[in-house]
């Protein structure tokens, strides 16, 4: 029972390739790379907070969603009580026209391919 | 002793089923504070009023259409305003509304001493709106489903998994399904409205979408003979009432008892 320094070894270069995205990021000084989103410029808000539209703007389109394909309501109220369509396509993109530069690129970041696109179109893409 | 082994098991599975009917209480309660208030009722957008109706229907002129033989301006509007796409292989084929020869939508009502004019016309035929509609009895998950507020059958495509049940039970061959990605297919894609994905079933939906804003369906706004009429069956004031009050009409296979919400005058 020698084998101690080679097991040894063996579990670094083990390690070390398991790791090696992180090693390689942080060696990069990408470890803490955070990806640019382009914001709509002229718009100050958004239908709900940026916060709250950060980590649940996917709930709130399958509500909107539910509401105008099965309930075929078709407007809603935003967060300063205007009224606002819900629709992907021309109240989120009517802002947000680069969805290159803000959806797809949150997307890619956190390797999130949402189906939504499978269906619904870019106007941009069809130009 | 304290506790004896039957005890020890009626006592872990009674703690088994405590965890595990807490579990959903807990995440149920958390999505209920999270949930935004998008359900506000809705009011009319502001381009244009809602169409409202009990009970939509559409009547077909064939006097009217016979006189375009050839036309195809509905099926050309409808497949231009959904993104329909087209495929060479007719095994591929998406229609939502496409024209038939008279004895292919109406086979059990012809025979060969028809009038020539009627043997020979084509039939602009769509999804019939069925007041009884059995694609959506065998739709396991509710992907097309009939609107109580104003007898549409409806079409999901976020919940179509693509059984194709309701093209087995579809008695009019209103439905169509992707077998390839339809996307490529589209010659100018409307970014108002969605494609389809491959693996999906669709069909005519009335356009509910234009309805909303106060449109016509775009089969009937692009007819230029003026053959389809489309209208709310429970208005008795309304022009379909009227049509079928003046004219003698029909019906395509009325014996299976879908009661189909398309009326042909003949």
């Amino acid at each position: 029972m020698n084998d101690k320094g080679l097991i040894i070894v063996g579990l670094v270069v083990f390690l070390a390739l398991v790791a090696f995205p992180v090693w390689y990021n942080v060696a990069e000084g990408q470890a803490d790379y955070v990806p640019e989103l382009e914001i709509p410029v002229g718009v100050q808000e958004c239908v709900m907070e940026t916060e709250y539209m950060k980590a649940n703007h996917m709930d709130l389109l399958n509500d909107w969603r539910d509401c105008v394909v099965r309930d075929g309501e078709r407007m809603t109220v935003d967060q300063n009580g205007h009224e606002v369509e819900m629709s992907l396509t021309r109240t989120c993109l009517g802002c947000h026209t680069n969805k290159e530069a803000f959806c797809n690129r949150c997307h890619d970041y956190l390797g999130i391919e949402p189906y939504c696109w499978g269906c619904h179109v870019d106007p941009k893409e069809v130009q | 002793m304290g506790i004896d082994r039957r005890k020890f098991i009626k006592a872990s599975g009674l703690a088994a089923l405590g965890l595990v009917s807490a579990a959903p209480v807990r995440l149920f309660g958390q999505h209920d504070s999270n949930m935004v208030d998008t359900t506000t009722p809705a009011s009319p957008p502001s381009d244009g009023k809602p169409l409202v109706g009990n009970r939509w229907a559409m009547i077909v002129d064939l006097k009217k259409c016979l006189h375009e033989e050839g036309c195809t301006d509905c099926v050309a509007a409808c497949h231009l305003t959904h993104n329909v796409p087209k495929f060479d292989n007719p095994k591929d084929e998406i229609k939502w509304i496409w024209k038939e020869g008279f004895h292919g939508a109406f086979h059990e009502l012809g025979h060969k001493h028809l009038e020539e004019h009627i043997l020979h016309s084509h039939v602009p035929v769509m999804c019939n709106h069925c007041d009884s509609p059995p694609c959506v009895k065998v739709c396991p998950t509710q992907a097309t489903w009939k609107r109580e507020q104003d007898g549409i059958v409806m079409m999901d495509w976020h919940r179509c998994i693509g059984c194709r049940y309701c093209m087995a039970a579809c008695p009019y061959g209103s439905r169509s399904f992707n077998w390839r990605d339809p996307r490529p297919h589209i010659d100018k894609i409307d970014p108002n409205f969605p494609t389809r994905e491959r693996g999906v079933v669709e069909k005519c939906t009335f356009c509910d979408e234009r309805l909303a804003v106060g449109k016509l369906p775009s089969c009937v706004e692009a007819c230029k003979a003026k053959a389809l009429v489309f209208g709310d069956l429970e208005d008795a004031e309304s022009e379909v009432r009227a049509l079928l009050a003046e004219h003698y009409t029909i019906r395509r296979k009325p014996g299976l008892g879908t009661n189909p919400e398309i009326y042909y005058i003949v």
